[in-house]
């Protein structure tokens, strides 16, 4: 039987992402938070090997007390087990941190794993760091961006398009992969299996101290990089504002800009002496 | 080189577009050296590299660390690693950059993990603090905000650039720089992750980052017909089409056209913004944009306020009567 494990992460809602509209009833149950769209697709991933093979999934996840409903979510998706990471002690990690945390999690509840399965990048902090440093805290071979996962014995055979090339890799479990957008849509979860799914007990929390984690590791293990400050980003332009029908506009800009727009697209476009337009 | 301090850029050079954001981050390099007296060093890791070692010389850098070797013919995350962990620990850059490319961010946060370092991602500027530390603009999460980083102990400091966020320095091939060719080193790693095959594909290959002229649409456009018609007025001036990311959602547009954070980095001469509320996961991708007209029928539309010109108008009638005009007045 093969061993998935899958990370995945709460991010907040934003109500862009098409899969709200699907979801709007599933959403609010969630409240304030979702599941990171590229997270479900790695978790679709590992769904699609499960239905190939035997396999057991295990969904894990460090954040506060609520994102135990993604990890909800993903039970009713159709994973078989639940890992939350919470403490105090990991608020406001970077990817550093939160990759070494994930990898003394996954070291004490499930060292036999045969794949890890991770998004390609999250929808708050994008920075698509985590997947890789986790290959790497664990000294794993890795793939990002993976679009298609093939397995055969213990070698795992991945596609993807990176930096305009095709490639197919191959490796030997265990391995990491992180998965692509492109592919593996993730299926629909019905309200009546998120429901189940609330009710089932195959998720355990685990804090700073069951790992085995201090204040004094954080300082070796713990972030790297410190967020010195937040701003607004502001403009710097002339800001000409031009209002009025269609045509009135239009052509006060040209007449204005002409140049300009000429120059860029490297085409004259200035309105000739008895030019009736 | 005795304590003199030293910034590296990875020298990223698969296809022509990466090449390209190598040579945009010399720049910048070159820019961040001056002030913390440093020199400007490129890594070429590689099989047969004399001609970015040329390039990456006439575009500014001072010193080229080159390692040639067969073995390293194909990009592996593996093998790069190794070289690249084995030249940082002997040497130790004050400032590593590399760019933002798919490879750039599969490689760089092993790197910096193994380096036991910081690293922040897809940076859109960068910058030196009065206390000499990178600091490294990253647009942060949700809001509209961009954070100001820095890694306050740990070294290297380590950033991904977005590609298009800095301007090259013309070439100049009078230049010289202190080439160093070193051996492979002997304990490389085996190759765990097998390249089975590769292809360069035509696909996704043009790109929006060199394009002069930019027509991007958003919501606003209202439908998927009226979202055509970007594809016209683009096609009169020369350009792209860009969208953001709902005119993506609506299907309006491919996902290759996203400009944005999570998209294209563009900067053209001139962007056409149509229906745009300016969200900063968008205007984090156009900031580059050297002339900024922007139609919205909202007049505090956040992309009105970064515009050049702000067309407060309905984004299809505007669209049609400029293609209108456009097709009576240009001349090839
Ligand atoms: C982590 C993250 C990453 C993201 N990355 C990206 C990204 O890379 N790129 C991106 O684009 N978005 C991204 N987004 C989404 C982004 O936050 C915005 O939601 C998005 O850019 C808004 O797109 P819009 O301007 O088309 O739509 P809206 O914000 O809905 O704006 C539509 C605008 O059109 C105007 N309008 C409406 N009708 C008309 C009309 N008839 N004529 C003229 N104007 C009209 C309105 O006044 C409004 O200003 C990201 C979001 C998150 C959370
Ligand atoms: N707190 C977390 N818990 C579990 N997995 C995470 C967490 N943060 C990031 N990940 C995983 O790493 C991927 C990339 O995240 P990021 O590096 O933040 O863009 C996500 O899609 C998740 O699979």
């Amino acid at each position: 039987m093969l061993n998935l494990i899958v990370c995945v992460k709460q991010v907040p809602m934003v109500t862009e992402l098409p899969w709200d509209e699907k979801r709007g009833t599933l959403r609010r149950d969630l409240a304030a938070g979702m599941m990171n769209p590229a997270c479900k697709h790695a978790l679709e991933a590992a769904l699609q090997i499960k239905e190939s093979r035997p396999a057991h999934i295990t969904v894990i996840t460090m954040g506060p007390p609520a994102a135990e409903e993604v990890l909800r979510e993903a039970l009713a998706m159709g994973a078989d087990r639940g890992i939350l990471i919470g403490d105090k002690l990991f608020a406001g990690s970077d990817t550093y941190a939160t990759s070494f945390v994930l990898a003394q999690a996954i070291k004490k509840q499930c060292p036999d794993y045969d794949l890890i399965l991770s998004g390609c990048y999250t929808s708050d902090s994008e920075t698509a760091q985590v997947g890789p440093q986790l290959a790497e805290e664990l000294d794993l071979p890795a793939a990002a961006y993976i679009e298609k996962i093939d397995i055969t014995g213990r070698t795992l055979r991945v596609r993807r398009f990176v930096d305009n090339f095709r490639e197919t890799l191959e490796m030997e479990f265990p391995a990491l992969v992180t998965v692509a957008m492109e592919n593996y849509q993730p299926r629909y979860t019905t309200l009546a299996g998120l429901e189940r799914a609330f009710k089932e007990e195959n998720i355990v929390s685990l804090s700073a101290s069951s790992l085995g984690i201090s204040f004094s590791t954080m300082d070796t293990h713990g972030s790297c990089t410190k967020v010195r400050k937040v701003f607004l980003r502001k403009a710097q332009k002339e800001n000409i504002f031009l209002k009025g029908p269609a045509a009135i506009v239009v052509n006060e800009f040209l007449k204005n800009h002409e140049d300009k727009v000429s120059s860029a697209i490297g085409k004259d476009i200035k309105k000739e002496e008895n030019d009736n337009g | 080189m005795g304590n003199q301090k030293s910034i590296w850029v990875f020298g990223d050079y698969r296809n022509y577009f990466q090449n390209r954001v190598t040579l945009q981050l010399i720049s910048k390099a070159c820019d961040l050296a001056r002030r913390i007296d440093a020199e400007v060093c490129a890594v070429v890791i590689g099989h047969v590299v004399d001609e970015y070692i040329m390039e990456y010389t006439a575009h500014g850098a001072d010193r080229i660390l080159a390692v040639d070797h067969e073995i390293l013919k194909n990009y592996s995350a593996d093998t790069y690693l190794a070289v690249m962990e084995n030249l940082v620990r002997e040497r130790k850059p004050e400032i590593i950059l590399i760019g933002a490319t798919d490879f750039g961010r599969e490689f760089a946060p092993r790197l910096a993990k193994r380096l036991k370092t910081g690293l922040s991602a897809d940076c859109v500027g960068l910058d030196i603090t009065d206390e000499g530390l990178l600091l490294q603009i990253a647009p942060s999460f949700g809001g509209n905000m961009l954070a100001e980083i820095v890694t306050p102990e740990r070294r290297p400091q380590m950033a991904t650039v977005r590609p298009g966020t800095f301007k090259e320095i013309p070439h100049n091939y009078e230049r010289g720089a202190l080439v160093e060719r070193l051996p492979l080193i002997t304990n490389l790693p085996g190759q765990r992750v097998r390249l089975v095959e590769y292809e360069k594909s035509a696909e996704r290959q043009h790109t929006m980052e060199n394009s002069s002229v930019i027509v991007c649409g958003g919501r606003g456009m209202g439908n998927r017909n009226n979202f055509k018609k970007l594809h016209e007025l683009a096609k009169l001036l020369g350009g792209d089409v860009g969208a953001t990311r709902p005119a993506v959602y609506a299907g309006w547009a491919d996902h290759s056209a996203l400009v944005g954070q999570a998209g294209r980095h563009i900067k053209p001469k001139i962007l056409f913004s149509f229906g745009i509320s300016g969200a900063i996961q968008h205007t984090a991708g156009v900031g580059e944009a050297k002339f900024i007209v922007a139609v919205n029928k909202n007049p505090q539309a956040a992309m009105m306020k970064m515009a050049d010109v702000a067309i407060v108008a309905d984004a299809g009638d505007v669209l049609n009567t400029f293609i209108k005009e456009l097709k009576k007045r240009i001349r090839e």
